[in-house]
């Protein structure tokens, strides 16, 4: 069984992949994992293969699509694109996110100090 | 939530089409790691440092593809597939204790799926009548046997009008005789049996006609139309299920009658009022001042207002009865007693049905209990695959899981086993027309009883395997694979479980033996009841005088005709003539003495037979004083009449009965002869009073029925008898035999019935006890079989580890023996009421019991125990 503190975890891997497609488009699961390394500049180092049990989560909830293609190298990969739900899911996301956010940044900055 | 739903339809569809989406997913991870050695080789690693590398990187293969199932595929779907793949496999290797299992499960819940059949039959399903709630059955409370708990006709008439707690009260004809007309037209002549009954008898239980209609106003007038309803079952029968019935007339006993309408497959008289009679004909019967004349004739039926409670309604009924016998002294007597027609239906059977179900109950148990050890057993030898699995990261819940899923196959397989078991067992006991117990023919496999028996076969899967899963998912992996490499004994606490299970299946298998042998002991007391007449090599027969002898002196021409031709035929006996054969139908009469006075509660009632000459010869009762009656006692000569013993000694203490005289139908009737007291109304009651009188002085008898004893087979005697009746008169049914002992094994047939199930439970007990009594210790020798080589190395002598096992078996039985006395000792007390002639601690069957018990133990512990002082101390000690 999946530890418990897995679902922050996966909420924000799950929102990283929403964000990185519609940023940079259609990308294999190979680039998304590069990606997503260099943007958390590697304070994020999972083992590359979850990346896929985040994707095939977001397939089945219809977030985004999957299309087997050919790799810059030539190479046969699956390519994930974000679909039109996915885009409104990403956008409810970020909202949810900024607020949360917010509302932790204010709560931190009260501490003992304030 | 339209999300969810999406995804829940993808993992739908990936749970069951497996094969492309591993492969893809395969694929996939190739790619990356493709990729990945690539980028490594780019930055100038070595390729075989690059490929180790990657793979670190991408993270653990199998485990990765492990978990994408569980998220790709509905991981119940996926893992329960897994486990009935793998418990299969495990299984197969098993294939005789999977057998075993699977036949005991069968078993198990085959009984108590049958028995839950009988018990919802009988006592829980509603009746098959409308509102049954409401029903309320009402007895007259005036005397033993049918005419004391009958009414008059006046009374019902009264009752019905003034009885304010009732929408309606309904009755039928009681005293109707079974096979009292006879179908003539198409076909061979029938014996049918007619029930008459009030108008408004159907509507008042709600049965609806299944064709045609009831009996109209005017039927229902004395001298009325004629007409009848059919019952389904002698529509389909005789009639072919032919609709254009309806509005024809049948023939019978000569007359014409027409046939009005067909009554529902689902009405069954019998099964509700008669147990173990077959009904085929309603006639209206008529009430007014007519039958009135005839006495005591009714039983009532009332349906309750609804806001009319039991209590209130028998409380206005006795008054309701009081006043009536002041209002009319002439009638007979009538204090209405109410209950309600469940109570009155299932009441006399109900203590035995439910101890059937907590016997079957009791044996579940010990099914379960056993499994549960057997398997238990198994899933020691397994301890190491366990922890095998669970080293290699076989989580706690999945491994519980697999453990439940075999268990839950075996008990599926058992279902099956036991549903085949339960439609056999339903179907047997629907049909079994002679037993004399209510709606026994309304058992059968329903939807709730199918519900029952699947729900049975889940728990028995789920508690047997519920102890072994505990105990794999307890064991720590490193502990296992450590310490049975060197097969040390195990620890105490699981022998103790063992141990428990085994005793309480002892003290449930001895629990069960006593009822049973409680039962068996009442039941053979019963046989051996002095009857007072001799059932064997005896048959009988109806011939009633038609309506073609019209006066007695022709009907005693016919009698005297009949009697001397069968009389004449080769290997008979003796012949007689009665209006009732003992066992059946039962009617009473006041009696009085001249010259003694009865206080006006206890005046003597008396049973009345109407007999020919030679019936007491041919029914083989001893004749104690005087004579039998003659051919010569004819309505010209003076009335005479025959008593019983107990009638004589009441009446008479101390004198000769012979010659003195007694008033009942006449003014005056002489007694000539004292005979044996007859067992009439069940082989459990006394015979009370019972006069004879001679059928040529009388009109009052319903039937005739004539009784042959004879040297030959009873079927060689029937068919003489039947040629020499045909040849009296060639319109005659000639068919319906029936053997004096099938009339006493009728009235035995419940008993017989709940002895041979308890006893079958009881057995089946004992074998499953000795089952489990032969693991235990099967298994406590394996486990030490080390210690026992290591002992016989040392010198212990075979024979004093034999005892010591054999020490540890009786050990055993003897915790389960007293646990179950006292619990089999309780039971009797409860049962009280179905034993006769036996005490509940009726030591002969207790001591029995342990008799049995002890023999069946020491067998059971003597196999494992021989074998082990053959163990070898060499092997023993190199083995494992």
């Amino acid at each position: 069984m999946a530890p418990a503190q897995s679902d922050i975890l996966q909420g924000t891997l799950d929102l990283m992949v929403l964000q990185t497609l519609e940023v940079m488009g259609p990308m294999h699961g190979y680039g998304l994992a590069r990606r997503i390394e260099q943007i958390s500049e590697d304070a994020l180092r999972i083992n590359q293969g979850t990346i896929y049990l985040c994707l095939v989560r977001l397939v089945q909830k219809g977030w985004i699509k999957a299309e087997w293609g050919t790799s810059e190298n030539n190479r046969q990969a699956k390519f994930y694109s974000i679909s039109k739900s996915g885009r409104r899911q990403l956008a409810a996301e970020t909202r949810n996110w900024q607020r949360i956010a917010g509302t932790i940044g204010r709560l931190l900055q009260l501490g003992p100090r304030g | 939530m339209l999300t969810r739903l999406r995804a829940l339809g993808a993992r739908l569809r990936a749970a069951f089409g497996r094969r492309d989406d591993d492969r893809d997913f395969e694929d996939e991870l190739r790619s990356h790691l493709a990729m990945l050695i690539e980028d490594h080789v780019r930055r100038g690693m070595p390729l075989d440092e690059a490929r180790r590398a990657a793979s670190i990187r991408l993270g653990a293969v199998t485990a990765l593809k492990e978990r994408y199932r569980e998220v790709q595929g509905l991981p119940l779907v996926d893992t329960v597939r897994q486990d009935i793949r793998h418990g299969l496999r495990a299984l197969r290797r098993d294939a005789g204790l999977a057998t075993f299992v699977i036949l005991i499960v069968g078993i198990g819940v085959g009984a108590s799926s049958t028995v839950f059949g009988t018990v919802h039959a009988l006592l829980l399903r509603p009746l098959p009548f409308a509102d049954p709630d409401r029903l309320v059955w009402i007895r007259n409370d005036t005397g033993a046997g049918l005419s004391g708990e009958t009414v008059q006709v006046g009374h019902v008439l009264d009752f019905r009008e003034r009885a304010g707690s009732f929408v309606d009260v309904a009755g039928y004809m009681a005293f109707y005789g079974a096979g009292d007309r006879t179908l003539t037209g198409a076909g061979e002549p029938e014996r049918l049996t007619e029930v008459p009954v009030s108008g408004n008898f159907f509507s008042l239980l709600g049965i609806r006609p299944a064709l045609g209609r009831l009996f109209t106003a005017d039927e229902s007038q004395w001298n009325g139309p004629r007409a009848v309803l059919l019952s389904h079952q002698l529509w389909t029968r005789r009639f072919a299920s032919d609709p254009a019935i309806v509005g024809r007339s049948i023939t019978l006993n000569q007359d014409a009658v027409s046939v009005v309408g067909v009554l529902p497959a689902s009405f069954d008289f019998g099964a509700v009022f008669a147990p173990g009679t077959r009904v085929d004909l309603y006639a209206p019967f008529p009430l007014g001042p007519e039958t009135n004349g005839w006495g005591n004739t009714t039983s009532l039926v009332g349906r309750l207002r609804p806001d009319a409670t039991l209590s209130r309604a028998q409380a206005e009924a006795s008054a309701i009865g009081g006043r009536l016998m002041r209002e009319h002294p002439g009638r007979n007597r009538f204090r209405p007693v109410l209950s309600t027609l469940r109570d009155r239906v299932s009441g006399p059977v109900r203590s035995a049905v439910w101890l059937l179900a907590a016997a079957v109950g009791m044996v579940m148990f010990i099914v379960c209990a056993n499994l549960s050890n057997l398997l238990l057993a198994r899933s020691t030898s397994r301890q190491r695959e366990m922890a095998i699995r669970a080293a290699l990261g076989a989580g706690r819940r999945r491994q519980m899981q697999q453990v439940l899923t075999e268990s839950l196959m075996l008990s599926s397989g058992g279902a099956v086993v036991g549903l085949l078991l339960t439609i056999a067992g339903t179907r047997f006991l629907a049909q079994l027309e002679a037993i004399n117990i209510p709606l026994l023919a309304a058992v059968r496999l329903d939807a709730t009883v199918l519900a029952f028996a699947l729900a049975i076969a889940t728990l028995t899967g789920v508690a047997i395997g519920l102890m072994p899963a505990f105990r794999v998912s307890a064991l720590a992996p490193h502990r296992v694979l450590n310490d049975s490499a060197r097969g040390t004994s195990e620890g105490p606490a699981h022998g103790w479980t063992r141990r428990v299970l085994v005793v309480s299946e002892i003290a449930l298998a001895c629990m069960l033996l006593a009822g049973a042998g409680l039962l068996l002991r009442s039941f053979t007391r019963v046989l051996d009841v002095d009857l007072g007449f001799q059932p064997e090599s005896a048959v009988a027969i109806r011939i009633d005088p038609d309506a073609r002898y019209a006066t007695q002196d022709h009907r005693n021409a016919y009698f005297d005709d009949t009697l001397q031709r069968i009389r004449a035929l080769p290997g008979v006996d003796a012949a007689g003539l009665t209006d009732t054969l003992p066992l059946g139908r039962n009617r009473s009469w006041g009696v009085s003495i001249p010259g003694k006075v009865f206080p006006p509660n206890d005046a003597p009632n008396a049973f009345v037979r109407v007999v020919s000459d030679g019936y007491v010869a041919a029914m083989g009762i001893p004749l104690i004083a005087g004579r039998d009656f003659a051919p010569s006692d004819t309505s010209s000569s003076a009335p005479v009449v025959v008593v019983n013993d107990t009638f004589a000694r009441r009446m008479w203490p101390g004198e000769d009965p012979v010659g003195k005289t007694l008033r009942t139908d006449r003014p005056e009737r002489r007694v000539v002869g004292v005979v044996r007291d007859v067992r009439h109304l069940a082989l459990e009651r006394d015979a009370g009073l019972e006069i004879y009188l001679p059928i040529r002085q009388t009109n009052d008898y319903p039937s005739v029925e004539l009784v042959v004893r004879g040297s030959r087979s009873a079927s060689d005697l029937a068919s003489l008898i039947g040629s020499a009746l045909t040849a009296v008169d060639a319109g005659r049914p000639v068919r319906d035999f029936r053997t004096l002992q099938a009339l006493v094994d009728r009235s035995v047939s419940p008993r017989r019935f709940l002895v041979v199930l308890l006893g079958a439970f009881a057995g089946f007990a004992l074998i499953l006890a000795a089952l489990g009594i032969y693991g235990v210790i099967w298994y406590a020798v394996k486990q030490r079989r080390q210690e026992i080589g290591i002992r016989l190395a040392l010198g212990a002598s075979p024979r004093g580890l034999q005892a010591g096992i054999l020490l540890q078996t009786l050990r055993l039985v003897a915790a389960g023996v007293t646990i179950g006395f006292i619990a089999a000792w309780i039971l009797g007390r409860l049962i009280r009421g179905l034993l006769f002639e036996v005490t509940p601690w009726d030591w002969a069957t207790y001591a029995a019991v342990v008799v049995v018990l002890a023999i069946v133990a020491a067998l059971a512990g003597y196999l494992p125990a021989r074998q082990a002082t053959r163990i070898d101390p060499l092997k023993a000690l190199r083995a494992d």
